[in-house]
């Protein structure tokens, strides 16, 4: 009773008195080594960035420094004017480099994310004949040397007729083993409970897949949607895109960065540019996997 | 038991019907692997047993790329070698690392947490960055860790670090070590914050005191399936080392000290030999070892929390 009476009233709504939620198991002495060590590896691993951006804002007589400074000593936006220019010299319009990213890297990721989902749910969740078999050869394929498998799958493209178009690099993307077994793994850990009481109430498995499954697996798909990004902005599209005015952003850029020392400062705001949109691309999926984890409601 | 001898009573019609939703869902998807992965991997089991210059119409060799490269390669010998140490060493090594760091990270709290996934990341997501290593380890006195070295009178003239034999292959490891928290470290990240909040709570009641044993009895178990994840693609990157040792190696390396199974496998398989299926049976045999590798990790990893 006498505690109850000495605590706070409580108020209401966004002014609830300030309480520091403290983790259990922790301790001060803990927490500040482990801090040190992360400070200590972080300049280690943070070390290309530091590069890249350095770089891209050196003027040429610093890229050719020699020894060559991590640090740039007077920044100029130079480099980039010099890009812009080139790109503007290109006779394929630069918008449609980038619209045909858009196209490759987006309807690849989304088409991976939301196949490997669907297909992930049923051998996670679901008893049916071949599930063995199937998720086997899913693990099994991603040992095999991508660089065999080449030829075999040129032909297949070719036979299929979508040589030279986008679906040539989509296609194959949207059916990667690793983005499938990723996200069973994370379905796996879904409670039973909660899928046989939707089932209960009446809701069909699409229903379920994609209300309550895709929605408590946040984190894997956003994580799995940075993988793929990744892969498909990097991909140059040289194996099927004969066209030029198909090819993607990075064929161009790389292109331009190839041109030798004359361009040795543009290739330096290409090797920038190539770096800081999987980056922002990270960074946004990271924020909404954080706000998920404030959020999941994950009980048994 | 019951439910299972319904099921065999079943016509195919009935079962497919009952299942139907399970194989609407993985359709697309499989129908998509099947063209582009499954059907090029076993057409690449079968061109491993015949030459195929990739001009001509493969003709049929029977065995004899494996008897060749098992009895007569001895550069193969080497790559595999090298690759057994490379994987042996960077696979659990960057395992256990892509963990702590993925673990460590999870202590920290919004913005910090953002930041510091994005610098440990960094290496895998900034395109080529192991580059910035030829800088580092460049072998006159201005390669910074010549210089560093130098300095402090470690040496006394700079090191060949790419050109030496003895070096090449302990360098490689390094660096492989850096670019290592890739795939896995951001599933274990992604992973950790599905853990559910209140079974640290009921695990501090049962007498968990510090935050090694919830690590061990109550993080670890709860996220078993990324654990198997990262295991896989741990094997799949480590046995598959070959764009580092291309790029700061050089191809060939020097007397080939720093030559894997993959960059043996790219001179026959792309580029300089054009002997395809020479370069099917490398992959094949590096396949049999990554899937025998993973039977006995998957084992391993059963144990965890017990």
């Amino acid at each position: 009773m006498k505690s109850a009476l000495k605590e706070k009233p409580r108020r209401i709504g966004k002014f609830r008195p300030f309480r520091r939620e403290r983790k259990i198991n922790r301790s001060a002495a803990g927490n500040g080594l482990l801090f040190a060590l992360m400070a200590i590896c972080g300049v280690f691993m943070a070390m290309p960035l530091v590069m890249i951006v350095n770089n891209a804002l050196k003027p040429l007589d610093e890229i050719f420094q020699f020894p060559p400074r991590i640090f740039v000593r007077y920044p100029t936006l130079e480099n980039f004017t010099d890009l812009f220019v080139l790109m503007s010299d290109s006779w394929v319009p630069f918008s449609r480099y980038i619209l045909n990213t858009v196209i490759i890297t987006g309807c690849g990721t989304v088409g991976h994310v939301i196949f490997a989902s669907m297909a992930a749910y049923p051998l996670a969740k679901h008893e049916f004949k071949g599930k063995n078999v199937m998720f086997s050869l899913v693990i099994l394929s991603m040992m095999f040397s991508w660089t065999v498998t080449q030829v075999p799958n040129y032909l297949i493209i070719t036979a299929l007729g979508i040589n030279n178009t986008h679906l040539a690099l989509i296609l194959p993307a949207c059916a990667f083993g690793m983005g499938l077994y990723l996200m069973k793994q994370f379905m796996e850990q879904i409670p039973n409970s909660i899928i046989e009481s939707a089932r209960l109430d009446g809701a069909s498995e699409f229903r379920i897949f994609w209300q309550i499954i895709m929605p408590n697996v946040k984190p894997a798909w956003l994580t799995l949607a940075i993988f793929q990004f990744q892969q498909m902005w990097v991909n140059t599209g040289h194996l099927f895109l004969r066209s030029e005015e198909l090819r993607p952003l990075q064929h161009a850029l790389q292109f331009i960065a190839q041109g030798g020392v004359q361009r040795a400062g543009a290739a330096a705001a290409v090797a920038f540019i190539i770096a800081a949109i999987p980056i922002t691309f990270f960074l946004i999926c990271q924020s909404y996997i954080l706000e998920t984890m404030t959020t999941s409601g994950m009980k048994d | 038991m019951d439910k299972r001898k319904d099921e065999f009573k079943l016509t195919f019609k009935q079962y497919m019907s009952r299942h139907k939703a399970s194989y609407i869902l993985l359709a697309p998807f499989f129908i998509l692997f099947f063209l582009f992965t499954i059907l090029p991997v076993l057409a690449s089991l079968t061109l491993s047993l015949t030459y195929f210059n990739v001009l001509e119409f493969p003709t049929w060799v029977g065995w004899s790329n494996y008897t060749r490269l098992i009895l007569e390669d001895d550069l193969f010998m080497l790559a595999l070698r090298n690759t057994l140490i490379f994987a042996i060493v960077t696979g659990p090594v960057s395992y256990v690392l892509c963990l702590l760091f993925a673990w460590i990270i999870n202590e920290f709290k919004g913005k910090t947490r953002a930041f510091l996934t994005l610098v440990f990341y960094a290496p895998s997501i900034s395109g080529q960055a192991y580059l910035i290593w030829n800088i580092i380890l460049s072998g006159d006195r201005y390669g910074y860790l010549n210089g560093f070295l130098m300095n402090f009178g470690f040496v006394q003239e700079p090191v060949l670090w790419m050109k030496w034999e003895r070096y090449i292959l302990p360098v490689l490891i390094v660096v492989q070590l850096w670019m290592s928290l890739g795939t896995g470290f951001l599933a274990f990240i992604a992973g950790l914050q599905t853990v559910d909040r209140s079974l640290y709570e009921a695990a501090a009641l049962d007498g968990v005191k510090n935050r090694w044993q919830e690590l061990w009895f109550v993080t670890l178990p709860a996220m078993k399936p990324q654990l198997m994840f990262g295991a896989v693609m741990q094997i799949t990157q480590s046995f598959a080392i070959a764009d580092i040792s291309l790029q700061l190696a050089g191809n060939p390396s020097v007397n080939y000290a720093g030559s894997t199974i993959v960059t043996h496998l790219l001179d026959y398989g792309s580029g300089v030999r054009f002997d395809m299926g020479y370069a099917a049976a490398i992959a094949t045999i590096l396949f049999c070892m990554m899937v025998g590798t993973n039977k006995a990790v998957q084992a391993l990893l059963k144990r965890i929390g017990k």
